[in-house]
């Protein structure tokens, strides 16, 4: 894009006759030798330790890899076998229930704690400040606090609900599947809320009062104007949350291992989980690869409408 | 009384606002004060079924958090992780202002697509690459110590830190850089002398979430170091303290706490600054 505009700016004094003289910026601005000087480290840290290891970890979902051996080419095999594999199209279908699941209560409840928030005038800190307090704390310690939570035995969820006379038996919070699934998702959903709230209220703040004005002597009532100035114009914000989320919710590795490690009967696994059990419990990496590639395309789709939601914003400015 | 447009100023926004921020505080509260109340309970109440589990009656006990310090290895494990941090931490500042640098101020071929490649690599999760980084740190001979985890934790906090100092050196004026350039100083001394102390808020955003970012890492640091007295806290905590099917709930929720506390401290004195760094991506 840079680049793009120098070329351009050159073009147009060309045009006007005034070639000689550049610009003092444009003059300051051609340091290619001081630029490559400066990203060097970040690219070839990069290059070697994200881009050598995708390339790797192409060959691998290739391969029959296996812990000390190189292993030889198999083709699309690796592929093939999971995807006639029940565990692993138990595994897709975890991942998409897990994502879909937890990304629309992040989405509504981080909305509503959003609009809340913003109006929050006493004590503004200390809510915003305990809100956002489960996305700063480490996720495998908080989660470690979960599992106690749902522990079978001393579970303060089911003695709160046994006192309450809710149930009147322990639920097996962790080994029944559906439960499990469920309580992953919570675990999810409590972590990630912050940063939906905390993104939506900046998105919120930046909303020009006079629109609401504006609404408001038009005759629209509370939700008319949630409805026509708030959703079309918080659209950009929300779309780059989700899109973020989405990529990192489903590639979520800590909340399902530290909490069920993919069980009970395989019904938890996503991607992640089930990539390290096979990649790295039984030792076969061409099948493990090959499971963590499928978060490939999603990722692709992910920065693909992230770049575009960008430049948009920017031909806007 | 009858309608709502009739309560009184005052206390209408208890109801319609106070009343229902309060389950999002609990909600995002009550874990985080369990853990702290399971760590300090005596084991005879811990593991009493009848006992109500949300208050302490039978007296606070440091018993689980003396427990962890002399018989187990946690304080190696905060050292480790504490280390590794700094260092990552470090790096990738360094490296994230030199590239974010070129990517806001310098015109170069191929901008655009490093550009593009930095942004991409923000977006890769840790668990799309964990299996052949692995066997790279294996052949670079550097599993089983800490500096698997040096060298690795850059390649997420890197990109990040690029990302959110570019944007932040984008929004300082040019000229003042120009001015100093006339007077004789190249592009590195401008850059450490001119613009990095304006961008003083920007850095500090970058290394506190570099920082924290490395303190809660858990995939990279399971896989790549296994000897029990390199392992770093996140890891530690979790894989050490659980033998076979006994769960010394007291301790491990005193190394949750003691584990998040640094982070927390960091979080109370900083609020703001991980309040814009966290919308920084999002919004801008």
């Amino acid at each position: 894009m840079q680049l793009k505009t120098a070329n351009g700016d050159v073009a147009k004094l060309a045009a006007r006759g005034e070639a000689p003289t550049r610009g003092l910026s444009e003059v300051l601005g051609r340091d290619t030798s001081v630029a490559y000087a400066f990203i060097a480290p970040a690219f070839f840290l990069l290059l070697f330790l994200v881009g050598y290891p995708f390339v790797l970890s192409v060959w691998f979902s290739l391969s029959d890899a296996r812990v000390g051996e190189t292993g030889s080419f198999v083709g699309v095999d690796n592929f093939r076998r999971l995807l006639s594999s029940g565990i692993f199209q138990q595994t897709l279908q975890n991942s998409m229930v897990f994502t879909a699941a937890a990304l629309t209560a992040k989405t509504v409840f981080g909305m509503a704690l959003a609009l809340l928030l913003f109006r929050v005038a006493r004590f503004k800190r200390v809510i915003r400040g305990a809100v956002l307090l489960p996305f700063i704390v480490p996720t495998a310690l908080s989660t470690l606090v979960w599992w106690w939570m749902f522990e079978p035995l001393y579970s303060v969820v089911n003695w709160t609900l046994k006192a309450l006379h809710v149930v009147n038996r322990d639920i097996p919070w962790l080994s029944d599947p559906y439960l499990a699934m469920f309580a992953v998702i919570l675990v999810n959903t409590w972590r990630g809320l912050p940063f939906f709230a905390i993104t939506l209220l900046a998105g919120l703040v930046a909303i020009p009062r006079e629109l609401y004005e504006a609404a408001e002597s038009d005759g629209a009532g509370p939700v008319g104007r949630f409805w026509y100035v708030t959703v079309p114009l918080l659209q950009p914000v929300l779309a780059v949350v989700i899109l973020f989320s989405t990529i990192f919710t489903l590639a979520d590795f800590n909340i399902v291992y530290v909490l069920t490690r993919g069980g009970p009967m395989n019904m938890t696994h996503l991607f992640a989980t089930y990539s390290f059990a096979l990649g790295l419990q039984s030792g076969q990496i061409g099948q493990g690869a090959a499971v963590s590639l499928f978060l490939f395309p999603i990722l692709l789709g992910v920065v693909f409408f992230q770049l575009r939601l960008v430049r948009k914003a920017a031909t806007y400015e | 009384m009858s309608s709502p447009a009739r309560w009184p100023r005052r206390i209408r926004p208890l109801f319609t606002l106070y009343l229902p921020v309060t389950p999002f505080v609990f909600f995002a509260l009550f874990p985080l004060y369990f853990m702290l109340v399971t760590s300090l309970k005596k084991n005879a109440e811990l593991y009493n079924v009848a006992a109500a589990p949300f208050v302490i009656r039978q007296g606070v006990t440091f018993g689980h958090y003396e427990l962890l310090s002399k018989d187990t290895l946690f304080w190696s494990w905060f050292v480790n992780s504490l280390l590794v941090s700094v260092a990552a931490t470090v790096i990738s500042v360094v490296l994230g202002i030199l590239a974010a640098y070129s990517l806001a101020r310098l015109r170069f071929l191929g901008a655009d697509s490093f550009g593009v490649a930095i942004f991409i690599t923000y977006l890769v999760p840790p668990s799309l690459l964990f299996l052949p980084l692995s066997t790279v740190v294996n052949r670079l001979g550097l599993s089983d110590s800490l500096w698997a985890l040096v060298v690795t934790y850059p390649t997420f906090l890197v990109p990040f830190c690029t990302w959110l100092l570019m944007g932040y050196f984008r929004t300082v004026p040019k000229e003042i850089e120009e001015c100093a350039m006339l007077d004789g100083c190249n592009r590195f001394q401008t850059l450490v002398r001119i613009l990095l102390p304006v961008a003083v808020p920007g850095v500090i955003c970058a290394a506190l979430f570099a920082f924290t970012l490395s303190w809660n890492e858990f995939l990279y640091s399971l896989v790549f170091v296994s000897p029990a007295e390199l392992k770093t806290m996140t890891v530690g905590v979790f894989s050490e303290l659980i033998r076979g099917d006994i769960y010394y709930w007291g301790e491990l929720m005193a190394g949750a706490c003691l584990g998040s506390l640094p982070i927390v401290i960091a979080y109370v004195f900083f609020l703001d600054y991980y309040v814009s760094g966290l919308t920084a991506g999002a919004v801008k």
